[in-house]
């Protein structure tokens, strides 16, 4: 909402001095947020008003163009030349003397032009900086003005504009009534109440026939005919200003004055062409195939719960939106039918969204208007289509009013204090409650509060309560803290995401949140198969892109995208990690939707949550280049397979649940390098080299690395239990097996451990060789092995027994022969 | 050597003269003064303190003195072989000093070369700062609350007093999710963990919800489609707004230094009767102190706490949230909201794993 200051002050008494920024402060504290203040370019030099004396056509140039004489209210007219044609002899214009330097440093000066000297300019809104219209110049009217009267100041060249915020509930504050109710109010100066004025008695049959079969909607529907509007005449130059300045186009008198009286009180109108309705007025719902060709030329197919203006033709307006294209107001247009009505606010909101057809009418009806100023609004625009229009008024208004009494909300008057912290006495309150409109019966501290008419949103207690601390100021507010009674702390699971986000950041990965939109495109890439439980997605409806509106079913896709990303800008060694929701598309049955007057009974709530799929967090890490970087040490390590495993590892232990590697197959891991990563008995994730064609599709570097596992898979961490830590000497024996190449280093490891037994502390794979004299096809595993008696020094016998036992049992289960 | 009767003449036993012991001593420690090295020290030390040395051929001539002279004597070979011990150690301890210094001289190596052979990662700062103000929650007693990120319907809106033809619901920019009844939305931010939240128990109630949320903004300097905000939930009796303001005074400083503290501007959540928005000094501001916009605040509604079946009429509650990039982008000096979403690990390392 724009408010110039200069229609403001029309409506209150500002002290002398207030300024803009003393009005920007005060509209803050009333919770009407500023949003921006515009203030005209400068003019500077003599800008007087001028009245066109004589105009000669001069021919012969490749525009027509105009020389006149104009009276600037010195001795002699001056001589101006002028390239526009929309005025006449009698006119008043603006004119611009030699001297004058206007927006946009355009000096004015005395010139020769089209072989005759220009003593000045004529100007347009445009030159004037205060509008775009640059189709001719600026025509005051006939009347009104001195010639050479300065004109900045009836211009309103000085006049700021502020605009405003207007939160939702607060529709009376897209008028100037109800901006001057709150200015007034928070500057506790005098001002005028716009919407309070008596209607004149007109008498006379009503003027059409009204007929509204749906009063849930319209409870209010009021109508008034006029005649004998000139249709030339033109809308008063001040008129249009305002509606420049609040951002609505000039149109022709009729439309801008509904305009203009929706600004000043609230109430959007409607004037329709009165020659071109046929029969009585009908206010209804849409019926099956009905279509209106709106006044914005669109043809539109209507909806059953369309609310809707007709007559004998069919519909003529979208009630509340927009009117029809065949009763629009044209340039012969000399009678009038004005429309100002109340809609339930709900009905609009849903014929807006439905047509998406945001107007500024409709934005007022969906916030709710006052309904007591239906015929107030009807008064004002005929009073003004009388004085700039000649137009009459023809018989009495039609007014169908089918509104019940507005209950009164019981407030206690110690609420406000309870609520805020703040102890305000029931005269505060009350006087609060008064200011805003309300009117209160109190009963000792027992109110009884009846909201004003232009108050929709007031309908609870609590509503009153922020009414009263917003006008005390929340300013006043203490800053106490609670006492709050002990809490849990984080619970395993939180303390588990943040402790792999560290490990892994610790580690050498850096955290790198995506978007989690993919397409189609990305999961080719990947090479998941046409049946990958990882196609299977929630879609978005109205995705950002059309190419990614899907949500994630794995990590990837982002992750690798940020790969590429770092990689584009130059980087060469990277190592990204992601921990995030990611959203399997199960079947789902649809989510309920509960009333909300009580809380949903325990079925339902569960039908509600269970229709909301779980949406498991998981963890990926991405890597390519060097993993350790080459330096002044020596070469630099390349990323590899087992440093993807080995982010799982750490996850793993950061869990503190153990991980069991074992060779897996998966897009889009490479199919002899993919591990398989299980927690309990449960595969929980994959970790290894991406498949070439992966890296090729992605444009990633060949051998680059990825991991993904389902963190909310991860059993709970078992409470570790100390050890007893032996205080004997170890007994240190080293081992090489020679086994088939096929058989994994973990099923040998766990044959050792298993034939060690108890006397086994510490185990560790140390080389592994191929080549002669291993027989090809196998390869040489070396084990060192720490063997210690927790309560005693091993003898050489018992050690020998164990390192015998071990590889006793991994020849028998792998096939290892000692080396 | 004198024999055992012979007449006692310390004259005669040359070795036991003072003169002698004088001159032994002398010889020793010019021997150890001239000593160069540890090898020439180690080279003159038998001729001096060694089984054949001056000094400990005189103590075995004691025995042939009468007792009477025995003491005597005694503690003059003693001194004598004391001096020189001493003599030695002292030329020892500095011949050691020395080749000590030489060598760990030549040990030095340049301490300055670089090591980054491991090089850390980092965390996301939007991580980080969620941490940081769940902390300051958590160290007040707060709980640490979740939700999904796709979301019923119900929860995002309806239960927040929002209902389906509110003009605050289209102005969410809310992505929607197939099939058109499926009930489900991403949702347009926090607040429905307090709905599940309070739907699952009852007060006292003191819950922080830190989480990822989305509406359909283009990504630019100054927006993104995919945020992150920390809702913040207390429903007890006798709760005020100036508990509220309290809480978000104590998180201002904890955040933003000693003298960072809240005003409030009046406002309009669905959610919240009565709202604010808030604002807070930064003193820190790197274009110099000032008030920042920050997040939206106010009493819970009491039909928000009917519809999650809190009874109205016995408690009351307050909510608050803000958002983790717009405090990020303060706090931190971030210009561009792009470099906060983009993943550029340039950005990320700049802020170490704590931040």
């Amino acid at each position: 909402m724009r408010v110039p200051i200069g229609w403001l002050a029309e409506h209150v008494d500002l002290p002398a001095g207030t300024s803009v920024e003393d009005l920007d402060t005060a509209f803050v504290r009333l919770g009407l947020e500023v949003e921006e203040i515009h203030r005209v370019p400068e003019t500077t030099g003599p800008l007087v008003v001028g009245r066109v004396l004589e105009i000669e056509e001069l021919t012969g140039f490749k525009k027509p163009i105009r020389y006149t004489r104009v009276d600037v209210g010195e001795d002699q007219p001056r001589g101006i030349v002028c390239g526009a044609r929309n005025f006449a002899v009698g006119d008043l214009v603006v004119a611009a003397l030699p001297g004058a330097v206007l927006p946009g440093d355009f000096a004015i000066a005395a010139r020769k032009t089209y072989d005759h000297v220009s003593d000045g300019m004529i100007c347009s809104v445009r030159e004037l900086g205060i509008g775009e219209d640059h189709a001719g110049i600026l025509v005051l009217g006939q009347d009104g003005f001195e010639p050479g009267t300065p004109a900045a100041g009836l211009l309103g060249l000085d006049d700021v504009v502020i605009e405003l915020n207007v939160t939702p509930d607060r529709g009376y504050c897209l008028a100037l009534r109800g901006i001057a109710r709150e200015i007034g109010t928070g500057l506790a100066v005098d001002w005028r109440d716009a919407g309070a004025v008596t209607p004149p008695a007109w008498s006379g049959k009503p003027a059409w026939q009204v007929e509204v079969t749906d009063p849930a909607r319209c409870d209010r529907f009021s109508m008034l005919a006029m005649e004998g509007l000139d249709p030339t005449a033109p809308s008063p130059w001040w008129m249009r200003r305002r509606l420049a300045q609040s951002g609505i186009r000039s149109i022709s008198l009729a439309v801008d004055v509904t305009n203009y009286v929706m600004l000043e009180l609230g109430q959007p109108m409607h004037a329709f062409d009165r020659d071109t309705v046929r029969g009585p007025i009908v206010v209804r719902r849409a019926t099956a195939g009905e279509r209106l060709t709106t006044l914005d030329g669109v043809d539109r197919a209507l909806d059953a719960d369309d609310l809707l203006i007709t007559d004998d033709s069919g519909p003529i307006g979208l009630a509340g939106v927009m009117g029809g294209a065949s009763t629009e107001i044209g340039d012969r247009t000399t009678s009038v039918l004005l429309e100002a009505a109340h809609w339930e606010p709900t009905g609009i909101a849903r014929t807006v969204r439905r047509h998406k057809l945001p107007s500024e009418a409709a934005k007022r009806f969906e916030r709710g208007t006052d309904p007591e100023v239906t015929v107030v609004a009807l008064a004002r625009a005929a009073a003004l289509l009388a004085e700039h229009g000649g137009a009459r008024v023809v018989g009495s208004p039609v007014d169908p009013d089918t509104r019940g009494p507005r209950p009164a909300i019981p407030l206690d008057a110690g609420r406000p204090a309870r609520i805020a912290g703040v102890d305000y006495p029931t005269s505060q309150v009350v006087e609060a409650l008064t200011a805003v409109g309300a009117t209160v019966d109190a009963d000792g501290d027992r109110l009884q509060v009846t909201p004003p008419s232009w108050r929709p949103d007031l309908t609870d207690p609590a509503d009153l309560v922020e009414e009263v601390v917003r006008l005390a100021g929340y300013d006043d507010i203490p800053s106490v803290l609670p006492n709050v009674p002990p809490g849990r702390g984080l619970t395993e699971r939180q303390r588990r995401r943040r402790s792999i986000g560290r490990a892994l950041a610790e580690a050498g990965y850096v955290e790198a949140p995506a978007y989690p939109f993919v397409g189609t495109a990305a999961l080719d890439a990947l090479g998941l198969p046409a049946d990958d439980v990882r196609r299977s997605a929630v879609v978005v409806r109205n995705p950002l892109s059309e190419e990614e509106p899907a949500l994630r079913t794995t990590l990837l896709p982002g992750l690798l995208a940020t790969l590429a990303r770092n990689l584009s800008r130059g980087q060469r060694d990277v190592a990204v990690f992601e921990h995030g929701s990611v959203f399997p598309g199960d079947q789902r049955t649809p989510a309920p939707v509960p009333g909300v007057d009580r809380r949903p009974d325990d079925e339902t709530l569960a039908a509600l949550l269970g229709a909301v799929p779980a949406q498991p967090w998981h963890v990926a890490v991405a890597l390519t280049g060097n993993r350790e970087p080459r330096g002044w040490w020596g070469p630099g390590r390349a990323a590899d397979w087992a440093d993807a495993v080995q982010a799982a590892r750490v996850v793993a232990a950061t869990a503190g649940v153990e991980l069991t590697v074992r060779a897996g197959d998966l897009a889009p891991w490479h199919p002899g390098r993919c591990a398989e990563l299980v927690v309990a008995d449960q595969v929980v994730g994959h970790a290894g080299e991406l498949h070439p064609r992966v890296c090729a599709a992605l444009d990633l570097p060949a051998r680059t690395c990825a991991m993904e596992l389902d963190v909310d898979a991860l059993p709970a961490a078992a409470v570790p239990v100390g050890p007893r830590v032996s205080t004997f000497p170890p007994v240190l024996v080293d081992l090489a097996l020679v086994v088939p190449e096929e058989v994994p280093a973990a099923d040998v490891e766990a044959a050792l451990r298993a034939g060690a037994g108890e006397l086994l502390e510490r185990l560790r794979l140390f080389d592994v060789y191929a080549g002669p004299p291993v027989p090809a096809g196998s390869r040489s595993l070396a084990y060192a092995l720490t063997l210690r008696a927790p309560d005693r020094t091993l003898t050489g016998e018992e050690a020998n027994a164990a390192r015998d036992a071990a590889i006793a049992l991994a020849v028998e289960a792998t096939g290892a022969v000692l080396r | 050597m004198s024999g055992a009767n012979d007449p006692y003449d310390p004259k005669q036993v040359a070795a036991l003269s003072a003169e002698t012991l004088d001159a032994a001593v002398r010889s020793a420690t010019e021997a150890f003064a001239a000593a160069g090295d540890l090898e020439a020290l180690a080279a003159v030390r038998p001729a001096h303190l060694g089984d054949r040395a001056p000094v400990l051929l005189a103590r075995r001539e004691l025995g042939a003195l009468p007792p009477a002279a025995r003491s005597d004597a005694g503690k003059r070979v003693n001194a004598a072989r004391v001096t020189v011990t001493d003599a030695y150690a002292a030329r020892l301890a500095v011949l050691e000093a020395e080749r000590d210094e030489r060598v760990l001289a030549e040990e030095r190596v340049d301490v300055t070369l670089p090591w980054d052979r491991a090089p850390r990662g980092a965390r996301h700062p939007l991580t980080t700062l969620t941490d940081r103000i769940a902390d300051v929650f958590v160290g007040m007693g707060y709980e640490v609350a979740e939700g999904p990120e796709l979301e019923a319907e119900w929860l995002n809106f309806d239960a927040l007093n929002i209902s389906t033809d509110h003009p605050a619901r289209s102005m969410m920019d809310t992505f929607f999710v197939a099939p058109e009844d499926s009930g489900l939305v991403l949702r347009t931010h926090t607040s429905p963990v307090q709905a599940r939240t309070m739907l699952e128990r009852q007060p006292p109630i003191y819950v922080i919800a830190p989480g990822r949320v989305y509406r359909t903004d283009e990504l630019d300097a100054t927006h993104t489609p995919v945020f992150h905000q920390v809702e913040g939930l207390a429903v007890d009796r006798g709760l005020t707004m100036a508990h509220l303001r309290g809480t978000l005074d104590h998180l201002a400083r904890q955040l933003f230094g000693a003298d960072a503290v809240t005003r409030w501007r009046p406002s309009y959540f669905p959610f919240t009767e009565p709202s604010a928005e808030f604002d807070v000094w930064f003193p820190e501001h790197r274009d110099g102190p000032r008030w920042v916009e920050w997040g939206g605040c106010g009493m819970v509604n009491p039909r928000v706490l009917t519809a999650c079946g809190i009874d109205p009429e016995q408690f009351t509650g307050f909510a608050f949230g803000l958002g983790i990039e717009r405090a990020l982008q303060f706090r931190h000096g971030v210009g561009d909201m792009r470099d906060i979403v983009e993943g550029d690990v340039r950005f990320t390392r700049a802020f170490g794993v704590e931040q």
